[in-house]
Parts: C-alpha cells; sequence; structure tokens
C-alpha cells in the first residue's frame, strides 16, 4: 500500500483520528506522517491559521461586547479623537493606533485584558519621567503601610517620623 | 567594527554555545515594548511623523553606556538581502523589514542588543544570550530602557502601564522567549503534552523564526503571553522555573531514547555527520535538520571534535540571506544550496584539521 498523502512511498503508519465520535483513519508512510504530525501540532499553537487578530475578534464579539453594546449602542460608532481609529477598525485588527485609544475604547479593552492577561492593572515596572507621580504615589502607599505597622506595634517616635514624612510628601504631589 | 563586517560573520554572542544549559537552550531573549508619548503608533503615523521617531531613537543611542558600539541602520539604507540577514541572526523580525522605508535597526556589535524602530511599537529593546540566561537578559534590556528613558518619554498610564499598539503586549510590553531543542521529547511522543501543560500555565510555544512559523529540526520557542498585572521579576521567574523542568524532562526522555534507540540513535548522529561532511546540494531544511542532529550527538558524547560553537555558526551560514550576502550577489535556489553545502563542508573540516 502507498502512502495516501504522497502516493509515492510505501505506507507504514496508520493515523486515526476521532473527531466528533466520528473516526477517520489514514495510511501514510513516515515522512509524511512525521510531517503531518508537525503541522497538526503546530496548527494548534501558532501554525498558518493561528492568528491572534482572528482572536481579537472572536473575543470582542463575545459575551462582553454584547453586553457592552446593549448598554451603550454608540460604542460601534466610537472613533479616537487622536488618531480617528474607528471601533470596527479597531476590532478588525486587534491593534490600537495610539496611546489616547486606551482611553476612548477603555469600556472594551478592560473586558478584553483581563481575558488576555487574567488582571488589569500593572504592577511591574514605572518609568522615571512617565510615571513620577505613579512612583511617588508608590512610595507613599508603602510609607502609609509602615506607619500603620508602627502604630501597632507602638513604636511611637518611628511613627512620628514616618507621620512627618507622609505630610511633606503629601504636600509636594497634592493628592 | 562596521556593519557591514557584523553581518557577514556567521557567529555572533548567542551562536557561541557558551550559556548555561546549552544541551537544551539555544538562546535566551527578552523583548520591551516601548512608545513614545504624544507620537501616533507606527501602524497610524504618517511618513514625517515616523521620520521624527527615527531621529528621537538616533538621538536617545548617544546616552547607552557603549554608545560608541552601536550602528542605527535605516532598513531602507539596506539591500533585501542585508535586511533577510538581519531576521536570520535574529536581530529583528520578518514584520519589521516588510515595510523599510522610516524604519530602521540599533545594532551592538555583539549583537547582544538590538533595537527595532517602528516595527509595531514605536522601539522594541531585544537583548539575545547564548544558553538559559533570562535573567541576564532582562537585566540588560533593563537597563537600556533606563538609559534611552534619560531621552525619550514613554506612553506610560497608571493603571495600564506601558501603552502598545497591541493588548496583548500591553502593562510590561515583556516578552521573554527561550529557543529550545527537544528531539527527545518528540520523538518520545511528548511534546505535545507538555506544550498544553504550558499553555495552561501561560506560555506560548513556536516554530523556529516565531509566529506562524513550522517547526524545523524540534526547535521550538518558547514564552510568555501574559504581560500585564505581573512584575518583570515575576514574569521572568515563572518563565524560568518551567523552562528548569522543561530541560529536565528533555534530557531524562534523550537518555531513554538512547536506551532505546542504542545503535539506531548514534547511526542517525554519525549519517548526519556523513551527509554534511560531504553533500554537494543542501537545502536549508535539511541543512537545519541534520546540523540539530549533530547538536543532539554532541550531548551524548558521540562528536569530541564539534563544539555547540560550531553548531551555531552553521545555523547562522546555512541561511538563504546570509549565504547570498557571503556570495555578495542574488543566487537562485540550486546555487544557494550548493554554496550552503560547500561552506558547511569547508567549516567542517576545519574543525577536524
Amino acid at each position: 500500500m502507498l502512502c495516501q498523502e504522497c502516493q509515492k512511498r510505501p505506507a507504514t503508519v496508520m493515523v486515526r483520528r476521532t473527531v466528533n465520535n466520528k473516526t477517520t483513519r489514514v495510511h501514510l508512510c513516515e515522512y509524511c506522517a512525521r510531517e503531518k504530525g508537525e503541522l497538526n501540532f503546530m496548527d494548534s499553537f501558532a501554525g498558518p491559521e493561528f492568528s491572534l487578530h482572528k482572536l481579537f475578534a472572536s473575543l470582542l464579539d463575545s459575551d462582553a461586547e454584547v453586553k457592552q453594546l446593549k448598554l451603550d449602542p454608540t460604542a460601534g460608532l466610537l472613533k479616537c479623537p487622536q488618531c480617528g481609529l474607528t471601533y470596527n477598525e479597531f476590532k478588525g485588527s486587534g491593534r490600537l493606533g495610539c496611546a489616547s485609544c486606551y482611553k476612548t475604547y477603555r469600556q472594551q479593552l478592560e473586558p478584553l485584558l483581563g481575558r488576555l492577561h487574567g488582571r488589569i492593572e500593572h504592577c511591574g515596572k514605572v518609568p522615571q519621567r512617565a510615571g513620577r507621580s505613579l512612583r511617588l504615589k508608590q512610595e507613599l502607599g508603602e510609607l502609609k503601610e509602615a506607619l500603620n505597622r508602627a502604630v501597632e506595634r507602638e513604636e511611637f517616635e518611628k511613627a512620628a517620623v514616618l507621620r512627618d514624612k507622609i505630610r511633606d510628601m503629601e504636600k509636594t504631589i497634592d493628592v | 567594527m562596521s556593519w557591514e563586517e557584523i553581518l557577514q560573520r556567521p557567529s555572533s554572542r548567542w551562536t557561541l554555545g557558551e550559556g548555561p544549559q546549552r544541551e537544551v537552550v539555544i538562546s535566551s531573549r527578552v523583548r520591551l515594548a516601548r512608545n513614545i508619548a504624544e507620537h501616533t503608533f507606527p501602524n497610524r503615523a504618517g511618513e514625517g511623523e515616523l521620520e521624527r521617531i527615527c531621529a528621537k531613537v538616533e538621538a536617545a543611542v548617544g546616552r547607552l553606556s557603549r554608545a560608541k558600539e552601536f550602528h542605527f541602520l535605516p532598513l531602507a539604507k539596506l539591500t533585501p538581502i542585508d535586511r533577510q540577514v538581519l531576521v536570520e541572526k535574529h536581530l529583528t523580525s520578518p514584520a519589521h523589514i516588510a515595510e523599510p522605508r522610516q524604519r530602521a535597526v540599533v545594532l551592538r556589535e555583539d549583537e547582544g542588543v538590538s533595537l527595532l524602530v517602528n516595527e509595531e511599537d514605536h522601539l522594541r529593546i531585544q537583548t539575545l544570550f547564548p544558553g538559559l540566561q533570562l535573567e541576564e537578559a532582562y537585566g540588560l534590556a533593563g537597563k537600556v530602557d533606563d538609559d534611552l528613558e534619560g531621552e525619550l518619554t514613554y506612553a506610560f498610564d497608571e493603571t495600564y502601564g506601558y501603552l502598545t499598539c497591541c493588548p496583548t503586549n500591553t502593562g510590561t510590553g515583556l516578552r521573554a522567549s527561550i529557543m529550545v531543542h527537544l528531539p527527545g521529547l518528540v520523538m518520545l511522543n511528548r511534546a505535545n503534552k507538555i506544550f498544553s501543560t504550558l499553555s495552561q500555565l501561560g506560555l506560548v510555544t513556536r516554530g523556529l523564526y516565531g509566529e506562524g512559523t513550522e517547526a524545523l529540526g524540534y526547535m521550538f520557542q518558547i514564552s510568555n503571553q501574559i504581560t500585564l498585572g505581573r512584575t518583570e521579576g515575576e514574569l521572568i521567574g515563572n518563565l524560568q522555573t518551567i523552562i528548569v523542568q522543561v530541560i529536565e524532562q528533555e534530557l531524562q526522555a534523550r537518555r531513554q531514547l538512547y536506551q532505546e534507540m542504542g545503535d539506531r540513535l548514534v547511526d542517525k548522529v554519525f549519517r548526519a555527520y556523513g551527509i554534511l561532511s560531504n553533500a554537494r546540494l543542501l537545502t536549508s531544511k535539511e541543512a537545519i535538520n541534520l546540523i540539530l542532529t549533530l547538536r543532539l550527538g554532541l550531548n551524548l558524547n558521540l562528536l569530541p571534535e564539534l563544539e555547540y560553537g560550531v553548531l551555531g555558526e552553521l545555523l547562522v551560514l546555512c541561511q538563504p540571506g546570509f549565504l547570498q550576502k557571503v556570495a555578495g550577489e542574488k543566487q537562485s535556489t540550486q546555487e544557494r544550496d550548493a554554496k550552503r553545502a560547500a561552506l558547511i563542508r569547508e567549516r567542517l573540516r576545519e574543525v577536524r584539521a
């Protein structure tokens, strides 16, 4: 029996596949079986059919979007004031056009980010320049925690120092 | 060193094969996606804006430590072959060279750092290390990021972190990936199961040259999928922990394979060596598969005269763009197959001598 794929080499491998309770059998040579095996296996991860864009479209089209559109039927008409990206363009490409898109499409993005990453709040590196106020806020939060711990342990001298630091800082960043 | 010389040499930092866990891990890569505040992302920016972004990045490169070792290469000024070599050496991506105008690559001479200007994001900082060195790769990328920030203001949001063109990169903008060679797991049919476990752990497995490519010679790239809501340290640490287990599984599979196959496995390795040392025509796919078979042989101590570094070089040397770069002209497929076989024969003869 010849390989059903290449019709050249003798078939040495039988591939049995069951999909939805339907079983198909294919007789292949070792070479084609390996090729096919590789392809099938890669398909499920990053083969030609796998595309992030399609994944997005399906995520955006899912219940989150339906709910969104019910709440706000104008969502489909949204357009970024900065770069002009429309909702449909975003949905089609899965790509945003500028930093302002994150504000324009906040309501659509949050469920998407949640699905992609499991969480929607950044907790990693903060840039020196753009993130200056966030850095201060983070630092302030840490100081407040330290103050609470000091108070709990009745370390009042330390607490007083921390309290003054916090007051100074709050003056500078105007929280 | 001129950039021409960099593109013409087959060896670079990541091919040296000196890193830890090199039997399984070929290289570790970290990529940080960054955009410059107040500018439209490259996909919607006009020519003038893209030019200005190139100029801003070029100015910022002067801030880097060892700034003299960096070369700013506008892609439009390179030949198509040069651009292809950049991809083959993993210094940029296929998507980046697709539209060369107003795009640039910044290279450090040792090829350990490259900056991709106006790819999907304004800036992608990439570091590449041999073997399993994720922490080192992140350390260097973070340092380059800090230095560039002295000149550039990034698009950053207090809630979402670094803002990227694609929501899959939002947050840290960090994609860490390792290139692994897993013949043992594939041959014992265990790879599928491991990859599906990895995907449950938030990791993605891809073929040799990233998204949408077919696996060659059982070489895979494993990287983190999640970029938001975890610190860079957590993302790197998670990948590292899991990779260490994959390596263990692979080495165990190789031992089992060796026990089960014995002479048949040894025969495969020496046949590969025979073909590479003598063949007159080699396609790149065949060459890569054979070179990786030798890599397995090296791990089984079958080929004392060879080194991982030589095989790393051969992997770059057998790529179509690189061959044409060395030949100095555009070549037909058959001319390339002949040139490839000749270069590999020559390099292996040098090693034996």
